[in-house]
């Protein structure tokens, strides 16, 4: 059973984000695959450690993306898909959705893996709308994944608790915390990774675009917050309900 | 003067916040609004969304959630009635099928507004990017215009509307994707999402054996009650729990920091709360940055006269 598995590239959880004139600066960024599209890989990977197939890396963006995709053929990927996009825009889920369908036309994935969201935009709109735009079904949040014949079982988070999905393939699954422990990549696959060829392809989605990006800001400061202090752990917590109660009547 | 449909959210004749917090947002925006409510029980959430300006409700009876069939139900609404702007709550069930919604439209969603305003007949949202380091504007180019607000952050307000009740069908019978099973977690508490105020522990609370520390508080509070990623991966509580960019989002007017250092994956669920204490024994934690009000002490030594003196000032 083949698989693939969305890949973004995202800023490093820790990197710092400066806004310029409307704009994010890029500067000093250091960029990682979205860590639940590792989640997802790795869930990919074990599928075919279970069943055989193979694991097709796909990332849409302009040429520096092909780092991402080497860390997927470094952790265990067979394949890699760079979907090359003018104008890239990370938070253009619709152009994206379109660009992949496009790449993927006429291939046999039984099972695409993508993160629950990318920890840039957070939006989690691409694997959603690439699922409608195929007409297939697309189980949200998957925190457990079992491929069996024609179907696959789907355990995920849900609203107030936890449900069991069954869908027929092929279906769109994301990824949740806690689905896997992403492994790190072996010394011997960081070298192969270097090697092996990454499949280029082109999509034009400045047309499909549907979002206008009016401009970033940085975050507005938090009003100043105060030290609670007191004599001991009593007073403190004394003063604290008096400041809950009588300035910002909160409780 | 735009016509706006609001998505609710219902189950077993519970009509959840969100659906408040979307009919209040519609009219706010200046349209005539309607409201769509799916799931067990809808007819008894109708009168309801009135109260806050629903012209027409929607209501379509279906026992178990399906993303497809809402999804498609919602779509085939909106193409027959026309409507030009649809709004639904960031929840699970609105990232869930708001991409299916628009793709079945063939337009955009932009989601999770903070900030939500009309700029001429188009609308316009603020949302945070790279988990709050940034704030993005953004407007849709296409239309209809669908749009997700982050539940808890918009104000409910009341306002006349006639509240007429049209039934729908929503049929998952031909959905690719079908739940099977559904297991309720997190007891009889508010929910997270819908708190006004949330108690949280993160991993200064040592153990386990400790949690209850924070259930307590919490209970004395009517709050709901949170934890840190980590606090959830050590299994000291169960994992609905986990308020952070991995887990749920919330906006509460009050947001207490138990034992947490405030690692930017936590910020990122809980940053857009109103008011934040923050209790850690850490004078350099990070949440201290953000809190309105810190507590540089041990939370074993402060928690006990906390829910002495909270207990007192609320009567229990």
């Amino acid at each position: 059973m083949n698989t693939l598995v969305l890949i973004k590239q995202v800023p490093d959880t820790e990197a710092k984000i400066n806004v310029a004139a409307g704009k994010i600066s890029e500067a000093g960024i250091k960029w990682t695959i979205s860590p639940y599209d590792e989640i997802a890989l790795e869930e990919a990977i074990r599928m075919k450690e279970k069943s055989g197939g193979t694991v097709t890396a796909l990332a849409v963006g302009d040429d520096s993306v092909q780092n991402a995709l080497r860390s997927a053929f470094a952790m265990g990927a067979d394949i890699a898909i760079h979907v090359k996009v003018d104008g890239y825009q990370m938070l253009d889920s619709f152009g994206i959705a379109k660009a992949i369908a496009g790449a993927i036309e006429g291939s046999d994935y039984k099972v695409v893996l993508a993160g629950r969201q990318g920890s840039d935009s957070d939006n989690g709109q691409v694997p959603l709308i690439l699922a409608t735009l195929k007409g297939w079904g697309c189980v949200s949040f998957a925190k457990k994944v079992e491929v069996s014949g024609d179907k696959a079982v789907i355990e995920c988070e849900a609203d107030g608790g936890e449900a069991v999905y069954e869908a027929s393939l092929p279906v769109v699954i994301t990824a949740n915390a806690g689905l896997n422990e992403p492994r790190y990549p072996s010394l011997k696959g960081i070298m192969a990774s270097k090697k092996k060829p990454i499949e280029s392809k082109t999509a034009n989605i400045a047309a499909e675009t549907k979002i206008e990006v009016i401009g970033f800001e940085p975050p507005p400061a938090r009003p100043a917050g105060r030290t609670i202090d007191g004599a001991d752990a009593a007073e403190k917590a004394k003063a604290l309900v008096k400041a809950l109660r009588e300035e910002i009547k909160a409780i | 003067m735009a016509k706006i449909l609001a998505v609710g959210e219902i189950a077993g004749g519970v009509l959840k916040k969100a659906s408040r917090e979307t009919t209040s947002v519609g009219k706010k925006l200046g349209g005539s609004v309607s409201t769509v409510l799916i799931g067990s029980g809808a007819a008894a959430g109708a009168a309801e969304v009135a109260k806050h300006g629903a012209d027409t409700v929607y209501v379509g009876e279906i026992d178990t959630y399906n993303g497809e069939a809402y999804a498609k139900a919602i779509a085939d609404l909106v193409k027959s009635k026309g409507y030009e702007i649809v709004i639904l709550p960031h929840s699970w069930i609105g990232r869930d099928i708001s991409p299916r919604i628009a793709t079945l439209l063939n337009t955009g969603v932009i989601s999770d507004a903070t900030e939500i305003s009309m700029d001429g007949d188009r609308v316009k949202i603020r949302k945070p990017v790279y988990s709050g380091k940034a704030f993005v504007n953004l407007k849709l180019k296409s239309s209809p215009q669908v749009v997700t607000i982050r539940p808890n952050a918009h104000p409910i307000a009341d306002a006349a509307g006639a509240g007429k009740v049209e039934n729908i069908t929503v049929d998952a019978s031909a959905a690719k994707a079908k739940q099977v099973k559904f297991e309720a977690k997190g007891g009889t508490r508010v929910s997270l999402t819908e708190a006004d105020i949330v108690v949280s522990g993160g991993r200064g609370i040592k153990g386990p054996e400790n949690f209850p520390l924070i259930e307590q508080l919490a209970d004395i509070l009517g709050a709901g009650v949170g934890a840190t990623r980590a606090v959830v991966d050590a299994g000291w509580c169960d994992h609905t729990l986990q308020i952070g960019q991995t887990g749920q989002t919330v906006s509460p007017n009050l947001y207490i920091a138990v034992g947490i250092s405030g690692a930017i994956q936590h910020m990122a669920g809980m940053g857009s709360s109103k008011y934040i204490v923050a209790i850690n024994k850490d004078p350099d934690a990070p949440i201290f940055k953000v809190a309105t009000y810190g507590v540089v002490d041990d939370l074993f030594n402060v928690l006990p006269p906390l829910k002495d003196e909270l207990k007192a000032a609320l009567g229990k």
